[in-house]
């Protein structure tokens, strides 16, 4: 294992050589590993063996959180803190309440779902190995990598730049860390 | 999209039946490549500024200061230098609240629900008709902001504790719009943000590669580091597809909830069920009116005939043929509701509407918004982008003139004829509105000057050569 490398990156010109590549690297049982694409594509979570994601867990729970307040604000500030009679209404009532309810639901929903989404992207990150790549434009315009990191367990420099070049990889170079 | 599963093993009767073969339609046209498109968009940010932008850009800042001017004066010398009196204590401003509001709900209902019914000619639109909600939005906050008069106590609006130890009334649908409307901005600006992250890494690392380091960190640091990475994206589609899923109840509640406004009060004309499902349609009317009014100048001054194609204008047509014959209807429907309830009060306030003081803005109001779409029934029509831009300008011109008939005819004639009155606009109000369309081209210009104005991204995913299985559809 080579000491201060990050990993291997390979070059794929096309999504199906990516596809079938990312298939490969799959079932040689590698964990560390990740595939750089332009565009989201669709498909490969499955064959990179990802699991679903699980933002929209967070998003749930942002979204009870925010149904909750909308209801226990109303419910305190107009039935609890100051109660005031206006037009006849009863001072508190899930009726009236619902619509602040709701976009409060909303509200917290989404700055969960995109706090969840940063949360486990590990986002921001303005400093990381593949972005010292020097074609890692590429890799945000029209060309795929695939990274296998030097600290995956399977990870030996020679098998490892094999199974990428047997794969299909081109410009299989080491990333320092 | 379901049959693809089973073509590997077709079952035994298609050979029978022969299905057609159906062509899909092209999203980007000309078999563009990735970096086509990349080198496309990026190209108008990193290019020159061209003079016409210099031209709009100059004359949207001058008819931006006509809102600054209207709004120094209202605050130096209070809110009566509207035009509101009794009984028209409502008028312009709400009547260009919702306009601008319901302007900006194409903007969402492009970006999350053609996003949720995976209807990908979306794509090349979404990122301006959502630039187009923000903006819209802004303008739209203008109105409500200062018509509290003392606009520094505007944060009354919300729930902080004060010294008064008094709370907002919540039982009261205006507060529901402080919700509604807050929420809507913030959302959309988020929504926005999150679709523009990849598209700012590729401006990051273009301009550092070309050497301009203030740039490509300035990009950088609101692209967060993305680097591509398929673990992200796998978490970044589910995000972006919950926001485009909760987006959807929340442009239908924001306009319902703009119409509560109205119709949760007792006054004829308002006080009607129809008003939820009228406003979200003619919201959505004029949203799609002042997108094709926005992207089909872009599209000429920008050659982007092969990511905007006919098909998306088609398209667009289509929905504000639909939208607006929904809005025809319930024009009727309120007529023939006004007729049937046997409420006297209700069938004055509607013939007099359409015959009264106020005759002239309602036949405007017809004619821009229930005759002007009836003419995208043809192809003919929609394929002369001419005459689709000028009709788009009547559909906001009819879609302003709805909301003004609605609020001011109403109030005009309310319940006791001596307290009877006729709305006219002040100076200081014709300056305010005016001005908005320049706060609104100044946002959207250096929208267009600095941002990728098509999601690059998404482009890409929607071209043949994306698909993993080579493009013959699994």
């Amino acid at each position: 294992m080579a000491a201060q490398s990050y990993g291997l990156i390979a070059t794929f010109d096309t999504t199906p050589d990516l596809y079938h590549a990312a298939e490969k690297v799959r079932d040689a049982g590698y964990r560390n590993w990740d595939c750089i694409t332009p565009f989201p594509v669709h498909g490969l979570d499955k064959a990179m063996g990802l699991k679903r994601s699980i933002v929209p867990r967070i998003s749930l729970a942002g979204g009870l959180t925010g149904f909750c307040t909308g209801m226990s604000l109303i419910a305190w500030t107009g039935g609890v803190d100051y109660k005031l009679i206006v037009g006849g209404k009863p001072y508190f009532s899930p009726m009236f309440a619902f619509p602040v309810s709701y976009e409060l639901t909303i509200l917290f929903t989404a700055f969960a779902t995109i706090g969840g989404m940063f949360f486990l992207n590990g986002l921001p990150m303005h400093y990381h190995p593949v972005l010292k790549y020097e074609h890692i434009r590429r890799g945000m315009d029209d060309q795929f990598f695939i990274v296998i990191e030097a600290k995956d367990p399977r990870f030996n420099l020679a098998n490892t730049k094999a199974l990428l070049e047997q794969a299909g990889g081109k410009n299989i170079s080491e990333l320092e860390a | 999209m379901a049959h693809s599963e089973h073509s590997a093993h077709a079952p035994a009767i298609l050979s029978e039946v022969k299905p057609a073969h159906l062509p899909r339609a092209v999203m980007v046209a000309n078999n563009r490549s990735f970096s086509w498109i990349t080198e496309k968009i990026c190209g108008i940010i990193e290019g020159k500024t061209p003079t016409w932008w210099w031209v709009c850009f100059t004359v949207a800042c001058f008819v931006a200061s006509f809102t600054v001017a209207g709004i120094a004066y209202l605050i130096a010398t209070g809110v009566g230098v509207w035009g509101h009196a009794n009984p028209v204590n409502w008028a312009w401003d709400i009547v260009n609240f919702v306009f601008w509001i319901g302007i900006g709900h194409a903007g969402t209902l492009i970006s999350a629900i053609l996003c949720l019914l995976r209807q990908k000619w979306r794509t090349s639109i979404n990122r301006a008709a959502e630039a187009m909600t923000i903006f819209a939005v802004v303008c739209a906050a203008i109105f409500p902001v200062f018509h509290v008069g003392r606009v520094w106590y505007a944060w009354y609006l919300f729930p902080i504790p004060n010294s008064n130890a008094i709370w907002q009334n919540f039982r009261s649908p205006l507060e529901w719009d402080v919700f509604a409307v807050s929420t809507y901005g913030t959302v959309s600006v988020l929504f926005w943000y999150i679709g523009l992250i990849p598209d700012l890494a590729v401006l990051r690392d273009r301009f550092f590669a070309s050497g301009n380091k203030l740039r490509s960190a300035l990009y950088g640091f609101f692209a967060m580091g993305w680097r591509g990475s398929n673990r992200h994206w796998s978490n970044y589609e589910m995000c972006y597809l919950i926001l485009a899923g909760i987006s959807t109840p929340l442009v239908l509640s924001v306009h319902t909830i703009v119409s509560f406004d109205f119709a949760v009060s007792l006054l004829p004309g308002w006080h009607t069920t129809i008003f939820p499902p009228y406003f979200v349609a003619g919201a959505i009317f004029s949203g799609f009116g002042m997108v094709l009014t926005l992207m089909l100048p872009l599209r000429a001054i920008y050659k982007m005939e092969d990511l905007i194609t006919q098909y998306h204008i088609d398209c667009m047509c289509k929905i504000t043929l639909a939208t607006g014959t929904i809005v025809g209807y319930a024009y009727s429907m309120e007529f023939f509701i006004a007729w049937y309830g046997a409420n006297p009060y209700e069938g004055f306030a509607f013939i007099n509407r359409a015959f009264g003081h106020y005759a002239w803005a309602y036949w405007w109001m017809i004619g821009c918004n229930v005759i002007t779409p009836q003419f995208f029934w043809f192809k003919a029509v929609r394929e002369n982008t001419t005459f689709v831009w000028v009709l788009s300008l009547f559909v906001n011109v009819g879609m302003w003139f709805e909301r003004f008939v609605i609020i001011v005819t109403s109030l005009a004639r309310d319940f006791l004829p001596s307290s009877w009155g006729y709305y006219s606009p002040s100076i200081v109000e014709i300056f305010t509105f005016f001005g908005t369309f320049g706060v609104f081209s100044v946002l959207f210009l250096l929208f267009i000057r600095f941002l990728p104005i098509m999601p690059m991204a998404e482009l890409k995913a929607v071209t043949p050569q994306a698909d993993v299985h080579g493009g013959d559809h699994h």
